[in-house]
């Protein structure tokens, strides 16, 4: 196959299945519980220093 | 020996550019190394007139690195002038064109100057200048790499020189913000790889567990711009020592990685890394933390997946194919969601300080700075939509748009971001006037609104004149009557241009006072509010 038509077939496939597993695993994880005590935590990094 | 191998390296590459004199291919490459002769001469005589046989006392490793950050605030008050003067300068070209003085400063070399100032220079300055102090702030160590951070200051400063004085002599790649033929692209290459050590080293050496959600979006700004100027700027030189090379793509290819990095460059320049400036200076303005964290973190990852496909819509109806164009309207229309809400995050971070935009200047800055943000990431995925763009592309609409989003987004985040740095990096009680900041945010704001309501009227109606057909099938309009008809909407441009410029100079006036050490005496504002309510006697 021509390294072209590779590409675009990689890239609507297996490409973009593991984008948006990617994807929709890091806004589980962002959302997961007891992620909300961690977060607020990192939140007040900026406040911590001048 | 203070700078030992800096004066020489320095000395060498002076040297090396009188080579390039000497042996130049063209009459614009030899232009072009006079040039950098100079400064390099001059930057040598500098540092041999700067050095010191005493042995230096070493760094204190706890103490943070601020003074390549001072300077980066210096650079980026000082070139902010200077690309918004060129605007106004072009924009009057546009208007009165008996302004264009051939062959250096006619329209089609400044404004590539114009751009390359405001997105690199003023934009660039201020996103390294910040991505210093709120690295070490966020992770509390101090920059790795020691002079490196002064290599990435100055070597950057060279880019930009370089690039403007090529512009003017007439060098270009034609590609649109990448303009600096192959060899200043190297240079840059060199220094953004320096600047990414430097801030990643700090990151890794941090002494705050986590990494905080600002230098997430300052590294893959960082990374993402390495890769895109990389790819972008692939060519063969003509020769060695001359200023023409050839771009490695041809045809359509060739176009959609100019767009790839086109459109990139808006995206990982001009919004991610002003995002992480949102992140980090609205939370210590306002003084509580962001609105939402977690929020921030799927603001992050959505903007990163999606921002990257966007490039095809500027290529609607051109041999592209039609897939990739759609591919690339989709996925800016996605962007809407990430956008919104990544700018409800920084908004709702006033959540209960509402009352500071009264008080309060800076955040008056940075809400305004929010809100255009928010108005051009609506206007900008309408755009993308093939049945507007059939009306608004090639028209005066999209420079509407586009300077919405520089102007109100990218400029009043980075002069908040300043008169929030000032008094902090040179340890002073407040900025010298309070009352300037509000000045400049007035001028700013009208400027903007001028600018851009006088742009999106001509726009529109140059797009509905170039498509009027009469009932015969024929163009009812040439296009120099198109081109007539735009006069009044260029003067109102250029007046809203000029009084953006002098909300440029109140802020440099204010930010030199403010170093030199100086307080205007003055009223604080919101102060008078408590003397009116005094009660009857």
């Amino acid at each position: 196959m021509e390294l072209y038509t590779a590409l675009r077939h990689f890239a609507d496939s297996w490409g973009l299945l593991g984008m948006t597993l990617f994807f929709i695993g890091a806004v589980i994880f962002a959302f997961r519980p007891g992620s909300r005590k961690l977060a607020d935590e990192a939140a007040r990094i900026p406040l911590k220093d001048d | 020996m203070r700078f030992g191998t800096e004066i020489v390296a320095v000395g060498l590459f002076a040297f090396a550019a009188l080579m390039g004199v000497a042996f130049a291919a063209d009459e614009p490459f030899r232009q072009h190394m006079w040039v950098l002769f100079f400064v390099l001469t001059a930057a040598t005589v500098v540092l041999i007139r700067r050095t010191s046989f005493a042995p230096a006392a070493p760094a204190d490793p706890s103490a943070y690195l601020d003074e390549p950050i001072r300077y980066g605030v210096i650079a980026t008050v000082f070139w902010g002038v200077v690309g918004f003067l060129a605007g106004v300068v072009i924009a009057a070209q546009l208007a009165w064109p008996d302004l264009n003085v051939e062959p250096w400063f006619n329209f089609g070399r400044l404004r590539p100057l114009h751009t390359s100032a405001v997105i690199f220079a003023f934009g660039g300055n201020a996103l390294i200048a910040t991505s210093f102090y709120v690295v070490q702030r966020t992770c509390r160590a101090r920059l790795f790499g020691g002079n490196l951070a002064w290599f990435v200051f100055w070597g950057y400063q060279l880019f930009i020189v370089m690039a403007a004085t090529g512009y003017l002599l007439g060098i270009t790649q034609s590609r649109e913000y990448a303009e600096p033929e192959w060899y200043v692209d190297l240079l840059l290459t060199v220094v953004w790889v320096a600047y990414l050590v430097v801030f990643l080293g700090t990151i890794l050496r941090r002494r705050e567990p986590h990494i905080y959600v600002a230098n997430w979006f300052y590294l893959s700004f960082i990374i993402t711009i390495a890769m895109l100027h990389v790819i972008n700027n692939l060519a063969i030189p003509a020769s060695f020592l001359g200023s023409k090379s050839y771009s490695a793509f041809s045809g359509v290819q060739d176009a959609v990685t100019q767009w790839w990095y086109g459109h990139n460059a808006v995206a990982f320049f001009l919004t991610i890394p002003f995002l992480a400036m949102m992140y980090y200076f609205v939370p210590k303005q306002a003084d509580r933390p962001v609105y939402s964290y977690r929020l921030s973190i799927v603001h992050f990852w959505s903007i990163i997946f999606l921002y990257i496909w966007a490039g095809p819509h500027h290529l609607h109806y051109t041999a592209l194919p039609d897939w990739a164009q759609t591919l690339g309207m989709v996925f800016s229309i996605m962007l809407w969601m990430p956008s919104w809400g990544g700018m409800i995050n920084g908004l709702m971070t006033l959540q209960g300080a509402w009352d500071k935009i009264r008080t309060d200047p800076i955040i008056r800055m940075m809400v305004a700075a929010i809100a255009f943000y928010g108005m051009a990431t609506f206007e900008g995925p309408m755009l993308s939509i093939k049945a507007v763009n059939s009306l608004s592309h090639y028209t005066d609409w999209t420079i509407a748009h586009v300077h919405a989003g520089a102007l109100g987004w990218n400029g009043m985040i980075s002069f908040a971001a300043v008169y929030y740095l000032a008094p902090k990096l040179w340890n002073r009680e407040r900025l010298y006037s309070v009352r300037m900041v509000n000045w400049h945010f007035w001028l700013a704001t009208l400027g903007i609104v001028l600018y851009a309501a006088a742009m999106w009227v001509a726009g529109i109606q140059q797009g509905l004149m170039w498509r009027e057909y009469d009932e015969q099938g024929f163009l009812v309009y040439s296009f120099a009557e198109t081109v007539a008809a735009m006069l009044p909407y260029y003067v109102m441009r250029t007046f809203g241009g000029a009084l953006y410029l002098a909300g440029g100079i109140v802020m440099a006036f204010n930010i030199t006072m403010t170093i030199l050490g100086y307080q205007r005496e003055e009223a604080s504002i919101g102060a008078r509010a408590s003397v009116a309510l005094q009660p009857a006697e």
